[in-house]
């Protein structure tokens, strides 16, 4: 006997109704709509009564203020500034200075938790305890006191400039910091870059001819002789027919300090080696858990294929753990971006301290100021979840 | 220090109501029954707490002295740390009803503030300290030094015209309190200091060996310090001017704590306006008739506050310079009570 499917009852009122105002219905949405329209009135209200207020007090309001010059300097900028350029500039150097102890911070705490977390699942028991020794140490003990620990602890360690330690002769360590030789482009220079590109290129296209090679035959190709042979060789004989491709310009003590040669100062220092630490001690748990939650079986299984601890780890295990580490693993980035906001307390230019601080203080203008800067955290910390989610949508992908 | 804007800036965008449409200020004072005064967090000789906790110092003395004029009780004062880049915006929100910490009086602070200031409590001028042992005499000698310097202050920017004025480097270190500036400059990390020059003597103090560091000659601005008040209320403007040149007639006129009660037995006409005997001067203000005598027996003179907390009464021992009266070869100079 065929069955005739029957017509589903049209769902569209009814779905639309419990869109609208969830479970309640139509009355649910009146309540919804009142509610949305009660905090527009207070945003409103917000807005309009510290226009109002302003305008009574004759405090300047407005944009108007990024235009003008800012009459003060900063000791790290990445992009040319003097004390000559607009607060527009300052804000661009202040993002800047926070965007790279983020990015770089970031980079060692994800390297240092991921050595951690293995150390502390490591059967070694010397290896293991101190890693979690390191873990419970360092996550609690508050940030700013680990800040200015490293800060004054290694600040306090190092010679003044005219007694610094020096390497070579052409690197130099005091208390304001490492100065090092600065390479300077010659007419080599180009050319020099181009063969390197061109070697590194060469290299990636033999691994990936090497992997479909081993996947297709089961052929084993050394790469790695010729890989090298390429990236070190190439350039190298580009540089013996258009000669050398950078002259260093070494640092000279002049006066107070050194001139010449380019300088990594010492706020930079111990607020990216704080910021690593800290978070490092925090992903390291956060690994330690995602290859905790992979079975067991799972590496069993890795070991009786003949495969070594790490090639378990680094082929089944880790991207299996991925999948759990990385929504806490995105958390810990974005504490570490705003924890840089610690900066202030060591002097470091970062954009809470020269803009939300001193632009702020120059100008008066803390609404404008706060809000940008708000608005500018935010976006960092969005940009970098919407990075991590698109990873993490690669790896589910490729899993199946 | 983020989270103190942020608190300060929500309060601006939404406690100003009050504020500023009552704009009454000297009503909310007495409402409150306390004086809420923005000071220093810790410079001697201007605005620090003792070991018992009391702040002591000339900007403190003028926050007691408008208590005393209002309660007649120089002890109804909230006393409000605040670093240099919070203090303006805890004015503006209303928190504090009187920022008396040595802020410097410029054009763009009177206007686009939204504050006025009141007088000058302090004539002052940016200095240099650096330490004995690197051999500088003069500020000239200073380039391509590495310099430590609070944030958020006008010594930033001075510093910044006066090495570019006189085509010299330097590297400049911003930190937001006044003692991290210190504190780094003590570590090694700069080779100079700056602030006002009464500032580098009070904050030579605290250094572990005072005698091994050296205020350099030069004086590279004007900095006429004194306190603020809001916008928008003129009467509160009044109190807090009269204030200060109550203080400063008194020693004009050779009033002091002790013999205040002596001199308001004087028969003398302009003693019969100051102390309120002839006329009702105080309370034009809003105050009452006897309101510099309140003023006077609870914190002195100007000259008295200024002996005890930065002069030769105290530790600072900065000689008055500017800061004599106009009478005795300085500037501080009060128009007439009448």
């Amino acid at each position: 006997m065929a069955i005739e499917p029957r017509q589903p009852p049209s769902q569209l009122l009814p779905k639309l109704q419990r869109a609208l105002g969830g479970s309640a219905g139509w009355s649910g949405f009146v309540i919804q709509l009142l509610f949305v329209a009660a905090l527009a009135w207070i945003a409103y209200e917000i807005v309009a009564n510290a226009r109002a207020n302003l305008q009574a007090q004759r405090i300047t309001a407005g944009f108007g203020f990024m235009a003008n010059t800012a009459g003060f300097d900063v000791n790290q900028y990445l992009i040319p500034y003097s004390n000559s350029d607009s607060y527009t500039r300052v804000f661009i150097v202040g993002l800047l200075n926070t965007l790279l102890v983020s990015v770089i911070g970031i980079f060692f705490a994800t390297i240092i938790g991921f050595l951690v977390a293995l150390g502390r699942l490591s059967p070694n028991w010397l290896l293991s305890r101190i890693s979690g020794g390191y873990v419970e140490l360092v996550r609690n003990l508050p940030l700013l006191f680990q800040i200015l620990f490293w800060y004054l602890a290694v600040l306090a360690a190092l010679p003044n400039p005219r007694q610094s330690i020096s390497i070579f002769d052409s690197l130099f360590l005091s208390n304001r910091g490492l100065v090092i030789p600065k390479p300077i482009g010659e007419p080599g220079f180009e050319p020099f870059m181009f063969a390197l590109l061109i070697a590194i290129v060469a290299a990636i296209v033999l691994w990936r001819y090497s992997r479909r090679a081993l996947f297709e035959s089961g052929r084993v190709i050394k790469v790695w002789p010729y890989a090298l042979g390429l990236i070190v060789g190439l350039p190298l004989l580009v540089t013996l027919i258009f000669g050398a491709p950078v002259k260093f310009e070494v640092p000279v003590l002049k006066g107070f300090n050194f001139a010449g040669g380019s300088r990594v100062i010492p706020e930079f220092v111990a607020l990216t080696l704080a910021l690593a630490t800290y978070t490092a001690a925090f992903i390291a748990e956060i690994v330690r858990a995602g290859i905790l939650s992979v079975h067991k079986g799972q590496m069993e299984a890795g070991s009786s294929l003949g495969l070594q601890r790490g090639s378990v780890l680094r082929l089944i295990v880790i991207p299996q753990a991925l999948r759990v580490i990385l929504p806490p693993l995105t958390n810990q980035y974005l504490n570490l971006t705003k924890n840089s906001t610690l900066a202030v307390a060591i002097g470091y230019p970062d954009l809470v301290s020269v803009f939300a601080g001193t632009t702020l203080s120059q100008t008066g203008q803390a609404i404008e100021i706060i809000g940008i800067t708000m608005g500018v955290y935010l976006l960092i910390s969005l940009v970098t979840s919407a990075i991590m989610s698109f990873y993490g949508w690669r790896i589910g992908r490729s899993m199946g | 220090m983020k989270r103190v804007s942020l608190v300060l800036t929500l309060a601006v965008a939404t406690g100003l109501s009050v504020q500023a449409a009552s704009a009454q200020t000297l009503k909310t004072v007495k409402d409150r029954g306390m004086v809420s005064c923005g000071v220093g967090q810790g410079l001697p000789g201007f605005s620090s707490p003792d070991d018992k906790g009391n702040w002591t110092g000339l900007d403190v003395d003028v926050c007691r002295a408008i208590a005393a004029a209002i309660f007649n009780d120089p002890t109804k004062v909230k006393f409000v740390p605040l670093s240099a880049k919070d203090r303006f915006t805890a004015l503006q929100s209303g928190e504090i009803d009187v920022l008396s910490r040595n802020t410097t009086w410029t054009l763009s602070r009177d206007t686009s503030l939204g504050a006025n200031f009141t007088g000058v409590t302090y004539y002052d001028g940016q200095g240099f300290m650096v330490k004995k042992a690197l051999k500088v005499n003069s500020a000239l000698e200073l380039n391509s030094a590495s310099v430590c310097v609070q944030q958020g202050t006008t010594t930033e920017q001075n510093l910044a015209d006066y090495f570019k004025g006189n085509n010299m480097k330097y590297e400049v270190i911003a930190f937001g309190t006044n003692d991290e500036a210190v504190k780094a400059y003590e570590s090694g990390r700069c080779d100079v200091f700056t602030t006002d020059v009464s500032g580098l003597y009070a904050d030579r103090l605290k250094l572990a060996s005072p005698a091994d560091h050296v205020v350099l000659p030069e004086v590279i601005s004007k900095e006429p310090l004194g306190p603020m008040v809001r916008h928008g209320d003129d009467q509160w403007l009044d109190i807090v001017k009269w204030t200060l040149y109550a203080m400063v007639t008194a020693e004009e006129l050779g009033i002091t704590q002790k013999n205040a009660d002596e001199m308001a037995k004087s028969d003398k006409p302009e003693m019969k306006r100051v102390f309120g005997t002839d006329g009702n001067l105080g309370e034009q203000l809003g105050l009452t008739k006897d309101w510099v005598s309140r003023i006077v027996k609870a914190v002195g003179n100007y000259g008295e506050s200024f002996d005890r907390n930065v002069g030769a009464g105290s530790k600072l021992g900065i000689a008055r310079g500017l800061n004599a009266l106009w009478n005795k070869g300085g500037i501080q100079y009060a128009p007439p009570i009448r």
